[in-house]
C-alpha cells in the first residue's frame, strides 16, 4: 500500500497497539486531536483513551511517566511534539532512562520509545526545526533512529518499540508527506511513486543499526541520515561524481561495517548533516573513517552541515546544506 | 458538587476497551465537536461580591480568594463591588482603544498569512484585555515576560505597527534581523522580553528580573505570563519556588484560556481545584479574575503591583478567559472542540463588555465608536501596505552575514569561515 511517512507511523502504532495490550500511545494532542501531524489519527477512536491518550504540557513529565510505566513493564510510545521542546526531559533521558537497567544491574529497564519530529525545512524557525541527535548519540544507553522513507519509518519504529533499550525516534519532518531534495523553489512532490513508499500494511521490523546503501557508487562515500539522504542523492547527481550513498537508519546502534566497507572502497568520505557542524555527529563519524580506513583515504573527510548558528528563520535556505553544496563538496572530495 | 476548570469530564462513549482498564482514570472534556457546551456546573462569584483586602494583607489571611471569581462588570457594563478600580475615563478609553486595535491587527495579521506572505501567525482573540490592561496598569520600567498572546502590550505602549509587521515578515527591516519566528517578538525598550516558541521557560526570568530590582532597592516590579497548559512544566514550580523564597516584587500570571492547542484544563490540573490555588502550597496569596473584565483584570493589577512594591513579595493571579479563536494558523478548532463554545462562553467578549461600559458612560457613543473602528482599521491597513511595500517573507530579507551575529559576542574562526563559504 503507498503510504506517506505520516501514514506508516500510525501503521506501525496500529499494529503494535493491536498486537501487545502492553503499547500506549500518549503525548501531548496526541489523544482525541491525533497529533499535530497528525500521526496518532483515529488511534483513540480504534484502541480507547486507556491506549492512546493526552498528557499535560510537560515534556519532563511525559518521559519521567513513561519511564515508570516502562519499568513496571508496559511498553510506552511517547510524542514529544517537535524535538526542539525535548529538552526539560533531557535528565530524564540522560541520568534515568539510559542509566536505569546499567545502575539497578538488570533489577529494572526502560524500554521506552520517544517519538519525536526533527529538522528544518518549513519555516519553523528556531524552535521548531532544530536536529538534536548528537546530544543523544553521546549519551551511552540511549539509542536514536531516524528513518528517511515511509517503508523504513515503519519498520523501524516497530523495531523500536520491541528494543528493550530506550529508544529517541527522530522523524524528518520536512518528509513526512513527500521526498525533499532540497529544491525548495520546486514543486513539492509525493511519496508515491517512490520506491520506498510501498508499505505492508500489517506487521514488519527492520533491524536497529544496519544503514542501507541508497546508491552503489566508486569515487566516495556519502554518509547521511534523514532528510539529507536525499538532499544528497540529489547533490550527487548534480555533481556527476560516482558516489556511494549510505542512509545509516539509525546513528546508534551504528553500522560501522557497512561505512567501512564502502570508504575502503572509494577511498574517500562526505558527511551530510542539517544539525551545525561543531561536535555534531558528523565529527564522531570522521573520527571513525579516520580510525579505520586512514590507509585507504585519498583525502580528508569532509563534513557538510549546517552553519554554527542557532536556526534562523528567515536564512531558512542559506542554513539548509543544498545539493548544491553537497555537489560542491563531492567536487573537492576529488580534488586530491 | 462545583468544578473548577470550565469543561467537566465525561467518558467517551465510544471506548472499545471499557472495563478493562477501569481503575485507570483519563480526563476528558465532557463537550467535542457535535456535542453542546455546558457551562452550568461552573462556579462565578457574583458580581462584586468578593471583598478586596489590605494590600499589605498577609497571605494567611487570604486563602479562601482563590476559589473566587473577581468581578466587577455587571451584565448592564456598570462596574460593582470593592475591586472597582480607581481609573479615569480616559485611562478605559485608552485601553478600549488599544483592545479593539488588537482584534483588528490580529485579524488583519491572520489573514495575511493565509495569503502566503508569511510562515506563521497567532492571534489573541478573546484575550485582548491581558495584553492591553497590564502594559497600561504598570509602569513604565517595569517589565513584563509575556506569552505569545499578549502582542495587546506592545501596542498600548506604542510600539510601532509597520516594525511589528516588519518582524512578521522578516523582512530587510526586521528589528529582529530575520533571526526569529513571527510573533516571537522582543523589545526591551517597551518592557517586553523575548519571545520563544518553547513554553514556560521564562516564567523563572520574571523573577530573577524582579530580584535585581530588589537588589537595587528599586521599586520596579516585574510581570510574568504562563498558559494553563504550561503550569504542567516545572519550570512554573520553580519559579514559584523561588518568587516565594525571596519575596521577589512580581506578579505570576496565568492566562486560564481553558485550551492547550487541543487540550483542555482538565489535562493541566484536577478539576477539583483552581489555577490560582497553586499559590497556596507557596505561601502566596493567589487572585482569580474575569480576564474578560478589562476593569476587574487592571483592579487586581494595581493590588498585586502595590503589593510587590512596598515589599510584600509575588502574587500569582489566574485571569479566567477564553481562547475563542485558533491556537494559531496550524490548527482547526472546529476539529477538538464544540464550533459554538466561544459564543456560549458565560463571560461574555472583552471587547464587547467595555464599549458596554463606556457606552453608559455618556463620555462615549455609538457614533464615536465607529469613528475609532475606521481609524485604527485605517492605521493597521496603512501600516501593513508599507510593511508589504518593503517586502513580505521571502520577498526581500536582511543581509545574510545577520544569520552570524549575536551568536556569540564575538564571532570566532567557525563565523569567519563559514562566512567564506558562503562566499560573504
Amino acid at each position: 500500500m503507498i503510504m506517506n511517512i505520516v501514514q506508516a507511523l500510525n501503521s506501525a502504532l496500529d499494529v503494535m497497539l493491536a498486537n501487545n495490550s502492553e503499547v500506549l500511545v500518549f503525548g501531548e494532542d496526541v489523544g482525541y486531536f491525533g497529533g499535530v501531524f497528525r500521526v496518532t489519527d483515529k488511534l483513540q477512536k480504534k484502541y480507547g483513551h486507556h491506549r492512546c491518550f493526552d498528557t499535560p504540557i510537560s515534556e519532563g513529565g511525559i518521559i519521567a511517566t513513561g519511564i515508570g510505566m516502562a519499568a513496571e513493564g508496559l511498553r510506552p510510545v511517547m510524542e514529544i511534539q517537535f524535538a526542539d521542546y525535548i529538552l526539560p526531559a533531557y535528565d530524564q533521558l540522560v541520568s534515568e532512562a539510559a542509566r536505569l537497567r546499567y545502575r539497578s544491574n538488570g533489577d529494572f529497564q526502560a524500554p521506552i520509545t520517544v517519538r519525536a519530529p526533527y529538522g528544518g525545512g518549513i519555516f519553523g524557525g528556531q524552535t521548531h526545526s532544530q536536529s538534536p541527535e548528537a546530544i543523544f548519540a553521546h549519551v551511552t544507553g540511549l539509542k536514536t533512529v531516524i528513518p528517511s522513507n515511509p517503508y523504513d519509518a515503519k519498520g523501524l519504529l516497530i523495531a523500536s518499540i520491541e528494543c528493550d533499550d530506550p529508544i529517541i525516534f527522530l522523524e524528518p519532518k520536512r518528509l513526512y508527506n513527500g521526498p525533499f531534495e532540497g529544491y525548495h523553489d520546486r514543486p513539492l512532490k509525493p511519496w508515491a511513486g517512490e520506491t520506498d513508499s510501498n508499505v505492508p500494511e500489517g506487521y514488519y521490523s527492520i533491524p536497529l543499526g544496519k544503514a542501507k546503501v541508497k546508491r552503489a557508487g566508486s569515487e566516495a562515500t556519502v554518509l547521511a541520515y534523514g532528510t539529507m539522504v536525499h538532499v544528497a542523492l540529489a547533490g550527487i547527481l548534480e555533481s556527476g561524481v560516482d558516489a556511494e550513498l549510505i542512509d545509516l537508519r539509525s546513528i546508534v546502534p551504528l553500522d560501522v561495517d557497512t561505512i567501512e566497507e564502502s570508504v575502503k572502497k572509494t577511498g574517500r568520505c562526505l558527511i551530510v548533516h542539517e544539525a551545525s557542524k561543531f561536535s555534531g555527529f558528523g565529527a564522531e563519524l570522521s573520527a571513525l573513517v579516520t580510525e579505520r580506513c586512514f590507509y585507504y583515504l585519498s583525502a580528508p573527510t569532509i563534513r557538510l552541515a549546517g552553519w554554527d548558528v542557532p536556526y534562523p528563520h528567515a536564512f531558512e535556505w542559506d542554513y539548509f546544506p543544498s545539493p548544491k553544496r553537497v555537489a560542491k563538496s563531492l567536487k573537492k572530495l576529488l580534488e586530491n | 458538587m462545583l468544578y473548577f476548570t470550565a469543561i467537566r469530564y465525561k467518558m467517551p462513549e465510544s471506548d472499545s476497551d471499557k472495563g478493562k482498564h477501569q481503575r485507570f482514570f483519563i480526563p476528558e472534556p465532557n463537550a467535542r465537536p457535535g456535542d453542546t457546551p455546558d457551562f452550568s456546573q461552573l462556579p462565578i462569584s457574583p458580581v462584586g461580591s468578593v471583598a478586596r483586602p489590605q494590600t499589605s494583607a498577609s497571605p494567611e489571611t487570604l486563602r479562601d480568594l482563590p476559589f473566587k471569581l473577581i468581578r466587577t462588570l455587571n451584565e448592564d457594563g456598570i462596574p460593582e463591588g470593592e475591586w472597582q478600580p480607581e481609573i479615569t475615563i480616559a485611562v478605559v478609553r485608552k485601553i478600549y482603544e488599544y483592545m479593539r486595535l488588537t482584534r483588528i491587527f490580529d485579524t488583519k495579521m491572520f489573514r495575511v498569512q493565509r495569503q502566503g506572505k508569511t510562515s506563521f501567525f497567532l492571534a489573541s482573540r478573546g484575550e485582548e484585555a491581558l495584553g492591553v490592561v497590564p502594559s497600561i496598569a504598570l509602569r513604565a520600567n517595569d517589565m513584563c515576560f509575556p506569552t505569545y498572546r499578549q502582542v495587546g502590550w506592545l501596542l498600548a505602549r506604542g510600539y510601532p505597527l509597520v516594525k511589528l509587521i516588519n518582524q512578521i515578515f522578516n523582512n530587510s527591516d526586521d528589528p529582529l534581523k530575520g533571526k526569529q519566528l513571527p510573533v516571537l517578538y522582543s523589545a526591551r525598550d517597551f518592557g517586553f522580553y523575548s519571545l520563544s516558541g518553547n513554553v514556560g521557560t521564562r516564567f523563572g526570568h520574571a523573577v530573577g528580573w524582579a530580584m535585581a530590582k530588589a537588589y537595587r532597592n528599586s521599586d520596579d516590579i516585574a510581570i510574568g505570563f504562563i498558559g494553563d497548559g504550561t503550569t504542567a512544566e516545572g519550570s512554573f514550580h520553580e519559579a514559584l519556588t523561588f518568587a516565594s523564597v525571596y519575596k521577589a516584587p512580581v506578579i505570576l500570571g496565568i492566562t486560564n484560556n481553558q485550551w492547550a492547542i487541543s487540550t483542555f484544563t482538565g489535562l493541566a490540573t484536577n478539576k477539583d481545584t483552581t489555577f490560582a490555588s497553586k499559590a497556596l502550597s507557596y505561601g502566596i496569596p493567589g487572585l482569580r479574575v474575569d480576564g474578560n473584565d478589562a476593569l476587574a483584570v487592571y483592579s487586581v493589577l494595581e493590588w498585586a503591583a502595590d503589593r510587590a512594591r512596598h515589599g510584600h513579595g509575588a502574587t500569582l493571579i489566574e485571569f479566567f478567559t477564553y481562547r475563542s479563536g485558533a491556537h494559531s494558523t496550524s490548527d482547526d478548532p472546529e476539529r477538538y472542540r464544540p464550533k459554538e463554545e466561544a459564543l456560549l462562553w458565560p463571560l461574555g467578549d472583552p471587547i464587547e463588555r467595555l464599549r458596554q461600559h463606556l457606552l453608559t458612560s455618556k463620555a462615549w457613543s455609538e457614533e464615536k465608536d465607529g469613528q475609532l473602528h475606521k481609524m485604527l482599521d485605517k492605521q493597521i491597513t496603512e501600516s501593513l501596505k508599507e510593511a508589504e511595500r518593503i517586502g513580505v517573507l521571502g520577498e526581500s530579507k536582511p543581509d545574510v552575514r545577520e544569520m552570524f551575529e549575536g551568536v556569540f559576542k564575538e564571532q570566532d574562526w567557525r563565523a569567519v569561515e563559514q562566512l567564506k563559504e558562503l562566499g560573504l
